[in-house]
């Protein structure tokens, strides 16, 4: 063959490859978010969907919201609060059940989808890594998602209360009493906490374990999510008779052994919770499943 | 430097051998066709090249080991694998932004110019694109990018003739500027003829055949022989024979040119004709016949 390069020194051939402008890190891993953002629109389309429904509830609930706050004057203070905020911290469990839902489909198809739909190899033709791919997808259920579900529970309460004062104030009630029991501001305090630290940071195990499964099947990747935990636990309850595996996922997916979900120790803003090894150990093992995610994603090729 | 160099390069899976130590070498500013019958390794060959796989053996693309080195090679590499690898959601204008957003030799307004002389608009995604219009789309993404190497993998499959036509005219007349290397893996053979600088034949694994054109030109010559000068032409031990039109066409490797003029019209043979008897050469050594 022609031996044309030649001639040209090899000095030129390096700066011809560095005269382009580069592009940083962090521009790229942008877009890679944005991408997903694009791909997978249930990520803000679901929490908005859940929030119109409740919302449409909530409305059709108003006709009684003068009776009841009527009746609600009558009881005591706590009780009041309970009345009063119940169809609030109501509308955050809807939201985050939601959130839940989108984060485990998001994670089962983010690195299987790519390679059954064989656009892998579009996406493996430009210049971002495996690391900052797999990166950005972890990103979207461990931070973008929260986030994603913490504005829109944000808005979504806000237009209850504002709807409530409205109602109260053509029935000739004041608002004085619902603004009093409801502390917004403090919820949402504890709100994005418990999304961003529970949601995000202390479910980070689970999702990246999904995401790891997402990069390695070559089907079904929800059964092979689930169905080896599954078996670890059966192999340990016949082998030994105990249940430490099941005691383990428990313990991740409650929060503490035999608290519920929003225990105060699970806040983001809270130091024991910061500084817990529950919270770290996770983080390491979220870190080693994304670490072989990275690997497979590059050895896989379309299915 | 050679823009690829690769030296035994071997690729297994279990134990159908995809690659069987291959020895390559391209130079910068070529333009290459990798043919092959079905499963002859050249979708591995490539794979390799663009660090999609796992090889033994050296090999360097633009100085690069691919493998490990795949999103920095990426910067100064395209490739198009086939028509059906742009993800069906992607908006046209998604497309445009994440490249630029992404790549740093991508230039945008080249791209939107090419597309404005398609009827591809900046809002449709890709799954209302017709297969021909994908194919512009990709290609118009990849012209856009100031790349030195250029891979092909079948680009044009399933599609008809006049994208086909279109897909390698933009390639030759927007694109290629004589420093940029372009290897293209196909089955239309013919339709790549007219644009290629080199030719490798594989099978197998291995190559079988590699060759700039001037040497295909200048070593290979086909003869529609006379009909009364058969016999002289087969003495002079042609490669290949066939029937055509009612005459005799007899392939010759580094024959006399004046020589075969005595025994009827000399012409280049054609990349296919050529494939043919090369291939046919190499099966029937490989399955120990004689032709």
């Amino acid at each position: 063959m022609n031996t044309q390069s030649n001639t040209m020194p090899e000095s030129s051939v390096q700066s011809q490859a560095t005269a382009s402008p580069d592009i940083s890190a962090a521009r790229r891993f942008y877009w890679s978010v944005l991408r997903e953002l694009w791909e997978i629109r249930s990520i803000y389309i679901a929490p908005l969907a859940a929030a119109a429904v409740i919302l449409a509830g909530f409305l059709i609930s108003t006709i009684h919201l003068a009776h009841k706050m009527r009746a609600a004057l009558a009881l005591s203070p706590a009780q009041q609060n309970q009345a009063i905020q119940q169809p609030y911290t109501f509308a955050e469990d809807v939201l985050m059940g939601t959130l839940l839902i989108v984060a485990v489909f998001y994670c089962l198809d983010a690195l299987y989808g790519e390679r059954r739909d064989r656009s892998i190899l579009f996406w493996k033709s430009l210049p971002v890594s495996d690391l900052t791919t797999v990166l950005a997808k972890a990103s979207i259920p461990v931070l973008i998602l929260p986030l994603v579900t913490f504005v829109v529970t944000v808005v979504t309460q806000w237009i209850m209360a504002l709807l409530s004062t409205v109602v109260l104030l053509g029935s000739g009630l004041s608002a004085a009493t619902l603004w009093n029991h409801l502390p917004l501001f403090q919820m949402w305090l504890r709100l994005f906490d418990h999304l961003v630290g529970f949601h995000g940071l202390w479910y980070a195990p689970f999702y990246c374990w999904m995401l790891l499964v997402s990069a390695w099947a070559r089907r079904v990747p929800f059964l092979w999510a689930a169905l080896p935990p599954l078996a670890i636990g059966v192999v340990e309850k016949i082998a030994f008779n105990t249940s430490y595996f099941e005691a383990i996922l428990r313990y991740r997916f409650a929060g503490t052994p035999d608290a519920d979900a929003m225990d105060p120790t699970t806040h983001l803003s809270s130091v024991p919770f910061l500084i817990s090894p529950g919270l770290w150990i996770g983080l390491v093992v979220s870190a080693a499943f994304l670490a072989v995610a990275i690997r497979l994603r590059r050895y896989h090729g379309p299915m | 430097m050679a823009c690829i160099e690769a030296r035994g390069l071997r690729k297994a899976y279990g134990t159908n051998i995809a690659l069987d130590g291959i020895n390559l070498r391209v130079e910068e500013g070529r333009i290459v066709g990798l043919i092959g019958p079905n499963g002859a390794g050249k979708t591995t060959a490539l794979n390799a090249i663009l660090g999609l796989t796992l090889y033994q053996g050296e090999l360097r693309v633009l100085g690069r080991d691919p493998w490990t080195e795949r999103d920095r090679l990426m910067r100064e590499v395209s490739f198009i694998a086939d028509v059906a690898v742009l993800p069906r959601w992607l908006k046209v204008s998604q497309a445009l932004d994440y490249l630029a957003g992404v790549h740093p030799r991508f230039d945008r307004g080249k791209a939107e110019g090419f597309l404005a002389k398609t009827s591809i608009t900046p809002g449709r995604r890709v799954r209302e694109l017709s297969k021909g219009m994908v194919t512009q789309l990709h290609l118009a993404l990849i012209m856009a990018i100031d790349a030195r190497l250029l891979v092909l993998d079948e680009p044009t499959l399933g599609l008809d003739i006049l994208y086909r036509k279109q897909f390698y005219d933009s390639l030759l007349n927007d694109y290629y500027d004589g420093n940029r290397t372009i290897v293209v893996a196909t089955h239309q053979v013919d339709e790549i003829e007219h644009v290629l600088t080199d030719l490798v034949f594989i099978d197998r694994g291995r190559i079988v055949f590699n060759r700039s054109m001037e040497e295909v030109e200048s070593c290979y010559l086909e003869v529609m022989v006379h009909p009364e000068k058969v016999a002289a032409a087969r003495a002079l031990k042609p490669i290949q024979e066939r029937q055509g039109l009612g005459r005799s066409i007899l392939l010759f490797e580094g024959a006399d040119r004046q020589q075969l003029a005595g025994l009827g019209e000399v012409r280049t043979p054609s990349i296919s004709d050529l494939f043919v008897a090369v291939m046919g050469d190499h099966v029937g050594h490989a399955q120990g016949a004689t032709r």
